[in-house]
């Protein structure tokens, strides 16, 4: 075990993974020569060159699609967007290309491919430089959307991704290539694709959560132990697909749920999560599962508006309230 | 009017900036765009616009002060003007939420200290609330409806209790698993005689309590609502086993049934002689386990099992016999029923009734039978249909033997009959194979010296 920064695990599960499959290589702007725009590919291009490690316009569509075809022929292509916000762009080969190829050619292709880069809101970056697009995704067949919140989940993920054979999008936050974690250095160790980890077990009620507001809940658990209520946080890791097993078990034993989400509240992960709660649970709610989302409403730039619109530790600790009828 | 003057975000990571250098005195001009002061932030000294014009009517802060973002440094507006509203408070110590000084904000750690990834984020406001904000405890029940949480209806019913007579707790006075553990623990006087947890054991291997009809053990608690003359009697863990085998064995054993009338006499003839001469009374019960027992051995089909993939034929006979105790019945296992003799059936059978009724039965003694008989002759009944004690593939019901008028070789004469009906899974047990059991069973019974060879 090392003490990575999550940049430092993501280059550690690519580079690891480029060494082991030489059919591996990653695209994207400025992933190249400049050593990545969060130097998540730093040192990269010396290790294996400029046929494996690619600069590309900047043209989403373009260089999506040139993974897709590279996959299809057989190599495993990792597409950096400098943020997911821009590979807005690359949409049609996302949805329409990678994730129904396999599909509509009955199987007979595979499209091994993993889109990566930050998503969500990192700050003030103003209202279209800052959307969480994982439950977007995570609607269309045919992709798995992985997303996050600690530098060992996201190594070990990051392998599982490159190896899988469809197509994976892989989720990270700007806020949070600094942020430090153990990270199992054993290039074998894979985290499976599609297991939620319970990172904190507690009694009262559970917190289901992903990606880089996962760091809130924790915060707001600590809070709501100050007041004797023992949260439980189920930490999804990925979205898509989503595993429900782990949450239903905790709810099975705290009885109460709230869903931290980083995103917009209209048919998001939260909403999800909450239907399948209501059908599989139902007896063992003692409460209505509720959301902590953005609000629907794009960000602010302000910083007091934002705040406003980011959820807070108070927010998730109020939410934890709410279902524990304790205010 | 007066306008905030407040510290602004000079770089993108700045937090807070320290006022190093004022260039404007109270009192003094200032237009859009002029610098008023120098400040330094986590990057460099950088210049400080005002983005208004008026008169500085009020610095707020010195040099060489830390100020947060959004932290009110000064104030602009018409000479003369009554800033007091503005400025009272203090200006240096508050952050960015200042404008909403009037709203007190409950501390938020995260705001207090630095945070590397989501450096000073207060508190916004975004969870769903639709449900929180009106927790007036009306009574749940006004509308006729006891709202109540999946979870408290679900304990609620497991434990007996009525919701009806709960106040709920939560929003719009639902009755959340609090009111019902607390209703459980004594707080409800009118369940409390109830609230025991039920143990978690083997049918028959406990002593449930003893469900709530008597009137003499406590008064009647008044009720919250007109007495609709029923009564809630606590569910004992025996009969939701019984609930739950035969429910389950009623609804997926096909079951059918075939019956026969047997003419006893010939048993009543022997059972006389035997018990003239056996040290323990033998009744008409044994003398029908050890028949049956022998006729499973030339039927095993009546004595198997039905397991979806493949079917059981045991080559034991275990018959188990249903007694009737208070709460229910049980049924203990008589095991290796073919090979006892009448005495030890009589001696077992009444041993484990015995036990039985004191509720001492160990689960292993009602365990492993492959054929189940049920008899109400002793309650006056004349025939009747059981259901299939799982996993067996018949139930023997063994009616009362009556006296009555036969005809025999042309003439009336006083007669013993005995109506058996045996209860078949079609999944294993044929019509015709159920006919060729109960011959054989009425044969052996008529001619009881068969059962000797």
């Amino acid at each position: 075990m090392a003490e990575l920064q999550f940049r430092e695990a993501l280059r550690q599960a690519i580079d690891e993974e480029m060494a082991r499959d030489e059919n591996v290589f990653i695209m994207g702007e400025e992933v190249s020569e400049y050593n990545g725009a969060y130097k998540v590919t730093e040192g990269l291009l010396e290790t294996y060159g400029f046929k494996r490690v690619i600069d590309t316009p900047i043209a989403e569509l373009g260089f999506a699609g040139i993974g897709v075809g590279a996959a299809m022929n057989g190599l495993r292509p990792i597409i950096e967007f400098m943020t997911f916000n821009f590979a807005v762009l690359a949409a049609d080969q996302i949805i329409n290309h990678a994730s129904k190829v396999k599909y509509m050619l009955g199987g007979q292709v595979s499209v091994p491919i993993v889109f990566r880069g930050p998503n969500a809101s990192a700050g003030q970056l103003g209202a279209t430089h800052s959307v969480a697009y994982e439950s977007m995704y995570a609607h269309f067949p045919g992709i798995k959307v992985i997303h996050p919140s600690e530098p060992g989940d996201a190594k070990g993920l990051l392998k599982s991704a490159i190896r899988d054979n469809d197509t994976v999008l892989f989720m990270e936050s700007e806020q949070m290539y600094g942020l430090k974690g153990e990270v199992n250095e054993d290039p074998e160790h894979l985290i499976p694709i599609g297991k939620a980890a319970v990172k904190r077990e507690g009694s009262d009620v559970t917190l289901v959560t992903h990606g880089k507001i996962y760091h809130t809940v924790v915060k707001a658990a600590a809070e709501l132990a100050k007041e004797g209520i023992e949260a439980e946080i189920v930490d999804l890791r990925t979205v898509k697909p989503l595993d429900m097993d782990t949450v239903i078990a905790s709810v099975k034993k705290t009885h109460r749920c709230v869903v931290v989400d980083e995103a917009h509240p209209f048919a998001g992960t939260a909403a999800e999560v909450g239907y399948l709660l209501q059908r599989d649970a139902f007896d063992d709610l003692d409460a209505p599962v509720v959301r902590v989302t953005l609000p629907d409403v794009s960000a602010p730039f302000s910083k007091p508006l934002f705040d406003a619109w980011f959820p807070s530790v108070k927010d998730v600790v109020d939410g934890a309230k709410q279902v524990y009828y304790k205010s | 009017m007066a306008i905030k003057v407040e510290m602004p975000k000079l770089s993108d990571t700045m937090e807070e900036g320290v006022l190093a250098k004022w260039n404007i005195q109270e009192g003094d001009t200032v237009s859009a765009g002029d610098v008023i002061a120098d400040v330094e932030t986590d990057k460099a000294t950088m210049e400080m616009e005002v983005f208004d014009s008026g008169t500085i009517l009020k610095l707020l802060v010195d040099e060489g002060d830390t100020i947060p973002l959004g932290g009110l440094v000064a104030v602009i507006g018409e000479p003369g003007e009554d800033i007091s509203g503005l400025v009272s408070g203090g200006a240096s110590g508050e952050s960015s939420s200042s404008e909403a000084a009037t709203e007190p904000e409950t501390a938020d750690s995260a705001s207090e200290s630095f945070d590397p990834i989501f450096g000073g984020i207060g508190s916004g406001n975004t969870t769903d609330s639709s449900d929180s904000s009106d927790s007036t405890q009306t009574t749940s029940t006004t509308d006729g409806r006891v709202k109540a949480s999946p979870l408290a209806k679900k304990v609620a019913s497991e434990k007996g209790l009525d919701l009806q007579t709960l106040q709920g707790s939560g929003p719009n006075g639902r009755v959340v698993i609090a009111d019902v553990e607390k209703a459980l623990a004594g707080g409800a006087p009118s369940q409390a005689a109830t609230s025991s947890a039920a143990p978690a054991a083997q049918a028959g291997t406990t002593s449930t309590p003893e469900p709530q009809t008597s009137a003499s053990t406590q008064a009647p608690a008044p009720v919250s609502r007109p007495s609709s003359g029923s009564e809630k009697v606590k569910v004992s863990q025996m009969r939701k086993v019984i609930a739950r085998r035969l429910s389950e064995s009623k609804f997926t054993n096909p079951h059918f049934y075939v019956s026969v009338d047997v003419d006893m006499a010939n048993v009543v003839a022997a059972r006389g002689q035997l018990n003239q001469v056996s040290p323990v009374k033998i009744s008409f019960n044994d003398i029908i386990l050890k028949a049956a027992a022998l006729s499973l051995k030339k039927h095993p089909w009546v004595n198997g099992s039905w397991n979806e993939t493949e079917m059981t034929i045991h080559h034991d006979v275990h018959i188990a016999f249903a007694v009737a105790v208070d709460e229910g019945l049980l049924t203990p296992v008589i095991t290796h029923t073919d090979q006892k003799s009448l005495m030890e059936i009589s001696a077992e059978s009444k041993e484990l009734a015995g036990l039985a009724r004191e509720k001492k039965l160990q689960p292993q003694q009602m365990e492993g039978s492959t054929f189940t008989i049920s008899n109400l002759g002793m309650f006056g009944i004349d025939e009747f249909t059981a259901i299939i004690n799982p996993p067996n593939a018949a139930i023997l019901a063994v009616g009362g033997i009556r006296d009555e008028a036969v005809v025999k070789e042309g003439a009336i004469v006083p007669g013993k009959r005995m109506k058996l009906t045996l209860s078949s899974d079609h999944r294993i047990v044929d019509g015709a194979k159920a006919a060729e059991y109960l011959n054989e069973l009425k044969h052996m019974l008529e001619n009881p010296l068969a059962m000797m060879l």
